[in-house]
């Protein structure tokens, strides 16, 4: 008896201890990685170097039109994709019956989410770039970016609606609102936290993509006037600046701002969606 | 107190099949203006099926196949009939409290907004009307704009029958509304409900047949499908005309 529990108290504490380590693993790597790209970055970053556009010849070496291009990649994609996603999982979630219809869509959802992004950034290329004549552009790169992010947005989205629960949509069904209004106004609110979910998975990954951006957006250097304009995004420029040997401090200045910018881009979202559970008036 | 004699809600010859499963066989029960009907029985009798035949609720269920009629106010509810204009006459009260994750005034709001009422001081007096006579006013009058979610189980089901007087029925569907909750939350519901009794008609599915006993003024005992036996409640439980009934009531079986 005493031999047995002696084991258990064994067992018990090399799981937990299996356990803690994993986790203390998973958040020391993480932890490990943001602070070296910011001790390594934050000491070249001044303001010369976020506010100057890029002409390393007169000396001026700032990322100004790297960010502008990564802002207007972001928005643009997100605007086209954010749409079409999430009215996908609707169609998905709350319209759509279970049957070959769904699973072929479902497949293929799944299966656009696992393609390398080399594959869409030569169809990025041969499609949007060449056939329809878009060019280089931010539009271009934008829409390739958009057909990558839509598999995950869908995907998130219909989970976080399947995840409100059915009572929900009888009580508003069973108080004479349409599907559409219960929709509207009841499945969509609660969704809320997992669509913007979604869209913060999305962003780390257009921001992150350099293949198939450079590929569809180009990466001139110059500040974009609009979206037919060509555009570097910060993670090409890293990947330019790293590639060369340009500048090792630099890049790790940009790897920096990157990662600002896209921590500041989520708490954006997560304000976006306390405010948005706070009108509604719900939980938390 | 002005009664009127027709029956609110008249069924006739009511089938439901899901899919193979015939689930209602031939049921007909005419329900009373203003008044409480129980529709008592065991497990799987049909009862909660039948009450959701009532405001077309198992429309959502796939493969669902009703036969005969649910006549209301005269009119086949299955027959050219404004599913809308339905549900709003004819309000549920479902099992388990299920407010939305919204305020408590929003939650009793949602309602006369989706039938169109915009103007913020309607909408006022509508939530603080529906409140009162939810009994829920003076526990919840100073938090409206905090979360429904918030509150006890037993505010949560009266909160839910707010939301549905908010609407203005001339129906009340309750499916076992009182199944989660506890004595005391039970017994506040119970009195509403008799209370509510004067300007509403009461259609409420119990497995309790006590709480049948008490609030409703028939009830109708379903077994298998079908209706054995409808009658006054009292008249029931003092004299079952059908053996099962006997059975059942007398806690044999169920």
């Amino acid at each position: 008896m005493l031999k047995r529990s002696w084991k258990r108290v064994l067992a018990d504490g090399t799981a937990t201890g299996l356990i803690w380590g994993a986790a203390l693993l998973t958040v020391g790597v993480l932890l490990f990685i943001v602070a070296y790209i910011l001790f390594q970055g934050l000491p070249h970053i001044d303001w010369p170097f976020i506010t100057d556009v890029y002409r390393p010849g007169l000396g001026q070496e700032g990322i100004l039109p790297m960010i502008i291009s990564t802002l207007y990649l972001i928005g643009v994609a997100l605007l086209i994709a954010v749409p079409v996603g999430v009215l996908a999982a609707i169609y998905l979630a709350e319209y759509a019956k279970e049957g070959p219809v769904l699973q072929v869509i479902r497949f293929a959802t799944e299966s656009l989410a696992g393609i390398p992004s080399i594959i869409y950034g030569l169809f990025g290329y041969a499609f949007f770039v060449t056939a329809i004549k878009l060019r280089m552009s931010i539009l271009a790169g934008s829409l390739t970016v958009a057909l990558m992010i839509i598999p995950i947005i869908v995907r998130t989205t219909e989970e976080a609606l399947r995840a409100v629960p059915r009572s929900y949509r009888e009580g508003s069904l069973a108080l004479g609102a349409s599907q559409l209004t219960t929709i509207r106004r009841v499945v969509l609110p609660t969704a809320i936290g997992g669509i913007l979910t979604s869209v913060i998975l999305s962003v780390g990954r257009i921001v992150g993509e350099t293949a198939a951006v450079i590929y569809t957006m180009g990466s001139a250097v110059a500040i974009p006037r609009g979206i037919a304009s060509s555009g570097r995004s910060l993670s090409v420029h890293l990947y330019f600046l790293a590639k060369e040997g340009t500048s090792v401090e630099q890049s790790h200045a940009a790897a920096a701002v990157l990662l600002i910018l896209v921590a500041l881009i989520n708490m954006l979202a997560n304000v976006t969606a306390r405010k948005y559970r706070v009108r509604g008036g719900s939980a938390r | 107190m002005m009664q009127r004699i027709e029956p609110i809600i008249t069924t006739k010859d009511l089938h439901l099949y899901y899919g193979s499963n015939h689930a209602l066989k031939g049921v007909s029960l005419a329900i009373p203006r203003q008044s409480v009907t129980a529709l008592i029985g065991p497990s799987g009798c049909g009862k909660s099926t039948f009450l959701k035949t009532l405001n077309r609720m198992n429309d959502l269920v796939p493969a669902v196949r009703i036969e005969g009629k649910v006549l209301f106010d005269g009119q086949n509810i299955y027959e050219d009939y404004d599913v809308v204009e339905l549900r709003k006459r004819i309000g549920m009260v479902f099992q388990k409290p299920n407010p939305f994750p919204m305020s408590i005034y929003e939650n009793i709001a949602y309602g006369p907004r989706v039938h169109g009422i915009k103007r913020r001081q309607e909408l006022d007096e509508i939530v603080e009307r529906s409140l009162r006579a939810a009994a829920l006013w003076d526990e919840v009058k100073h938090r409206l704009k905090k979360s429904a979610l918030g509150l006890s189980g037993g505010q949560q089901q009266r909160l839910c029958i707010a939301r549905v007087l908010a609407v203005e029925p001339e129906v009340m569907l309750m499916d076992e509304p009182t199944s989660a909750l506890d004595p005391i939350s039970t017994a506040k519901i119970e009195e509403l409900i008799v209370k509510l009794k004067e300007r509403y008609t009461i259609v409420i599915v119990t497995h309790n047949m006590q709480q049948a006993g008490r609030i409703a003024d028939k009830t109708a005992f379903f077994l298998h499908g079908e209706v054995v036996e409808y009658e006054e409640t009292a008249q029931m439980f003092r004299a079952p005309r059908d053996k099962r009934t006997e059975a059942y009531i007398t806690g044999r079986f169920g």
